[in-house]
């Protein structure tokens, strides 16, 4: 017996081998994978008990972890919660991480690679991992201009504002109102931040949404300047060409009449393209729509940055549409920003920073430098252009020049600064016949020297829809928040 | 005739010296590992640290006392291995005493003493281990009804869908525990009686040679009856162990490897079988292959994996990984809990523990000199392989997770003591495989053997 006694023993030998290997193969090689799938509570159960690392604004810190005296040992909190509630997110037991709190997580949590001999020092000295500072690009400024100018309005006011620096495509600004008080979440009294998660995601007016990046909406005449940039770079037209400046524009094809929001004629059966722009006539786009085509429409917003994601440092980035496929009626509707395009306001801020910088847009970036915890610089993120230069230097200034006019002479004379020469154009844009129309505002300042561009939208200020303009609601904040950047 | 003092190449000694050295450095791991948890979970040692180092080594010592009177040739490493294994679960059972406020440990503690009793006990009753095959049929038969307590209404309870357990005066206790060494002791009794009937006499099938009915019968019947009992109790993990187990020891008897060929595709078939006909094993099967598709069914499974890579290369430590999180982390994922403490390096000296006793197993097998004896450790050797085999094996997802229990470290009486009669049994059968053939005197006076004169003045 003793022959099949050792094939036996061969037998059980290559079950346990088989089991080594498997054990090898979970608890090595898909350990990685297995520690970062989200429900994975003991990983995150580690990473609150650490000492996270903060987010700084200006070198002051907008999310910071504090030692207190339970089971977590440190908490998280959040000086100026509300102004800062969607670039931070928040970072909380039940319900993980958002935004920076998210993507920079590895950073924050110590857990970054590039840590990685900090960590070796730190396990061998029995000491629990720090986590690396993130420092943003955000003026504190100029977030504050912003987030001030829409609580102005009211508390529960629905709007968005996003100011970018155009050289570099530093995020300067970024608020999203209605907003709401992360410390609730990252609170360790658990059925309470339960609670309070729960009251915000019920709440129909998103309060944890970020309107400035998550959602788009139509831009209404403040896509005019993408028109106009496309008459621009077609070679075909210049400031002083002479436009269609009638009281009302057939759609071809259709028996519809559009008319300008004035309600009647823009100056004149001929005006000029700056003039059209200034007074923000319908008319005059709308056929420029129709005279350079949807393809050249299309091709243009892209260059924009329609159509792509581009946001640097945070994730959720909806993506602003131009359509596909336009009859003739709809890219004439188009032309003027509504139909079906739909634009983030960050978007818009991208667009006005692009036309500001000459042409050529800068990527936007939230996360100016990464530190260690021996504050070290890890990592300083490198301005990138955006993939396509979206005009001529000549064009953007001639377009300048005309945005120029529009706030000295035009719609935008409310965000007027004196001594300084801003660029701006107002938009009110129709979403729905139920629903008030939202108002727009983008520019940027100095107009020769740019060192801010912003865009405002007011989805719902509570106001009667005869109120609501561009100019009116919109265009203050956006003064505000040039002259926060710009200083005294 | 004289017969050698030593079979020709093996050296006969009686290592117990060597025993005791390996059995310091297991009480060592066993008391180690409970310092380290209260030194990981409270930063100070447990409270009762000496009183338990005491009682371990008290166990450890009294066993091998008895070992040394009543089994002085046995194998030397069987019972310092298992010492170490019992420690190790009695240090995790208590880690997860401390985390969730429960005092299994202690009832661990008491179920391990009366496990060595029980060992002690074994050893010392049973000087000869041939005298169990006069019982061959009783001890069938007992296994038989083992199996069928838990059936009996008011005795047996359902837990977790599986009807083995039974209940007395707030005790629980798996009878399919005993039946398991029960059976290999009824196999080997008639399986070494019919070895050669079974493996020459027989008709010629289709080109295969099948035993005779008189002679296949009675342990076919015997076998066929267990697997039934435990179908119908819908524990197929004790199913899926019995069945190897029979094959493996019928072909270990008759030489033949077509019973393995056949036991094989039987298996197959009962496994689909078993898989189209009951829900909880469709259950199991989808938890196998992908255990995150339902993370609340699968919970045990997704916590224990989550475990294991959390625990990585060299574990957390003992008393500073999470293992609480895993539902049953102290009697049916123990080793999930160990992986998680003390690292994939941690779970392989585990393996390789349960490994060393599979081995020496087979070992005892192999020297022994009588068949019943061959067959009897063989037996017990690839019972415990099987058994480690399907429980790690659910486990860490290399097969679908079933119900068997983790042998000497898992929380729970039955199986431990179970296992130490099986380690009594195994060093009895050591034991006289071990030692030296008894001399026989040659024929005739020796040269120096002199009546003595005596000299009448």
């Amino acid at each position: 017996m003793n022959t099949p006694i050792r094939r036996m023993a061969v037998l059980c030998l290559v079950l346990f081998l088989a089991l080594l290997l498997n054990a090898t193969w979970v608890q090595y090689v898909q350990a990685g994978s297995l520690n970062e799938r989200n429900d994975n509570r003991r990983v995150r159960d580690a990473e609150f008990s650490r000492e996270r690392g903060a987010i700084l604004v200006n070198g002051n810190p907008v999310a910071q972890s504090v030692p207190v005296d339970d089971q977590f040992k440190y908490q998280r909190r959040y000086p100026q919660p509300l102004k800062f509630a969607h670039l931070t997110g928040f970072f909380s037991y039940i319900y993980g991480a958002t935004a920076v709190e998210s993507n920079q997580n590895t950073v924050l949590s110590g857990s970054d690679p590039r840590f990685f001999v900090n960590r070796l020092v730190d396990t061998l000295s029995n000491k629990q991992p720090e986590g690396g500072s993130v420092s943003l690009t955000v003026d504190p400024a100029a977030q504050s201009a912003a987030f001030d100018g829409i609580q102005a309005l009211g508390p529960d006011t629905q709007a968005a504002v996003v100011a970018l620096e155009p050289s570099t495509g530093k995020i300067l600004a970024m608020v999203s109102n209605p907003t709401y008080d992360p410390n609730k979440i990252a609170s360790h009294d658990l059925e309470q931040s339960q609670s309070d998660y729960e009251r915000l995601i019920e709440d129909p007016a998103k309060p944890m949404f970020n309107r400035a990046i998550q959602e788009v909406y139509p831009p209404g005449s403040t896509f005019k300047l993408v028109t106009a940039a496309a008459a621009l770079e077609s070679g075909d037209y210049d400031p002083d060409s002479q436009v269609d400046g009638r009281a009302t524009y057939r759609l071809p094809d259709t028996s519809v009449d559009v008319p300008n929001d004035s309600g009647s004629s823009c100056g004149g059966d001929r005006i000029t393209l700056t003039q059209a722009l200034q007074v923000s006539c319908n008319v005059a786009f709308l056929r420029l729509g129709n005279e350079l085509g949807a393809d050249a429409l299309s091709e243009q917003a892209e260059k924009f940055g329609f159509g792509q994601r581009y946001l640097s440092g945070l994730g959720a980035q909806a993506v602003s549409v131009f359509p596909e496929e336009l009859n003739e009626p709809n890219t004439a509707l188009s032309a003027i920003g509504q139909f079906e395009v739909a634009a983030t306001p960050l978007q818009m801020a991208l667009t006005t920073a692009t036309i500001a910088n000459n042409g050529q847009g800068m990527r936007p970036y939230l996360v100016d430098e990464v530190r260690a915890p021996d504050l070290s610089v890890l990592e300083k993120t490198a301005e990138e252009e955006m993939p396509d230069r979206a005009m001529s230097s000549t064009s953007a200034s001639l377009l300048t020049q005309m945005m120029v006019e529009t706030v000295d002479q035009g719609t935008a004379a409310p965000a007027q600064i004196p001594n300084i020469k801003v660029a701006g154009k107002t938009g009110t844009a129709q979403s729905a016949a139920d629903r008030n129309p939202y108002a727009w505002f983008v520019s940027f300042a100095p107009a020769d020297n740019p060192e801010v561009a912003v865009a405002v939208l007011v989805q719902d200020a509570g106001v009667e829809r005869d109120a609501i303009s561009g100019g009116g609601l919109a265009a203050p904040i956006a003064k505000s928040v040039m002259e926060a950047v710009i200083g005294p | 005739m004289s017969a050698a003092s030593a079979s020709p190449g093996f050296v006969h000694r009686r290592r117990r010296g060597a025993e005791l050295i390996l059995l310091l450095l297991a009480l060592a791991v066993g008391v180690g590992a409970y310092a380290a948890v209260g030194l990981g979970v409270k930063d100070e040692l447990p409270a009762d640290m000496i009183g338990y180092s005491i009682w371990l080594a008290a166990l450890a010592l009294a066993a091998h006392v008895v070992v040394r009177w009543v089994a002085p040739w046995s194998d030397p490493v069987l019972l310092p291995v298992v010492t170490a294994l019992n420690g190790l679960g009695l240090a995790m059972i208590y880690r997860i005493d401390l985390a969730s406020d429960t005092n299994l440990s202690a009832k661990q503690l008491m179920w391990t003493t009366l496990g060595v009793v029980l060992f002690a006990g074994v050893l010392i009753v049973l000087r000869d281990h041939r005298r169990l095959q006069a019982f061959t049929y009783t001890i069938g038969l007992l296994s038989i009804f083992l199996l069928l307590l838990p059936m009996i209404p008011g005795l047996g309870k359902e837990i977790n869908g599986a009807r083995i357990w039974i209940g007395i005066g707030g005790f629980s206790f798996q009878p399919g525990e005993v039946a398991k060494i029960c059976l290999v002791v009824a196999f080997a009794g008639y399986l070494v009686l019919h070895r050669d009937a079974l493996a020459l006499a027989g008709r010629r099938f289709a080109g295969i040679d099948l035993p005779r009915g008189r002679d296949l019968g009675p342990i076919l019947a015997m076998w066929l009856i267990s697997l039934m009992i435990l179908v119908g109790q819908r524990d197929l993990g004790s199913s899926l162990l019995f069945f190897g187990l029979f094959l493996v020891m019928l072909y270990i008897a008759t030489e033949r490897a077509g019973w393995l060929v056949v036991g094989s595709v039987l298996f197959v078939g009962g496994a689909l079988t078993a898989f189209s006909l009951f829900s909880h094993v469709q259950t199991r099967v989808n938890g196998w292959l992908d255990p995150f598709s339902d993370t609340g069914t699968f919970g045990q499974i997704v916590q224990g994996l989550y475990g294991m890579a959390w625990g990585g290369l060299v574990g957390r430590g003992l008393g500073q990984g999470e293992p609480w999180r895993i539902p049953f982390a102290y009697s049916d994922f123990i080793i999930a809990s160990i992986a998680e403490e003390l690292g994939l390096t941690g779970l392989i000296a585990t393996l390789l523990l349960f490994g060393l006793v599979v081995e020496r197993a087979l070992r005892t097998a192999l020297i022994c000199r009588d068949g019943f004896g061959k067959l009897m450790a063989a037996g017990f050797g690839v019972a415990f392989a099987l058994q480690v085999f399907v429980v790690v094996g659910g486990v860490t997802r290399l097969i679908p997770l079933t119900g068997l229990t983790t042998p000497f470290m898992s929380y729970g009486g039955s199986s431990l003591i179970a296992n130490w009669v099986l380690v009594a049994l195994l060093l009895r059968i050591s034991d006289h495989a071990r030692r030296p053939a008894p001399e026989v005197e040659p024929e005739g006076m020796a040269e120096n053997d002199q009546t003595e004169v005596v000299v009448l003045r």
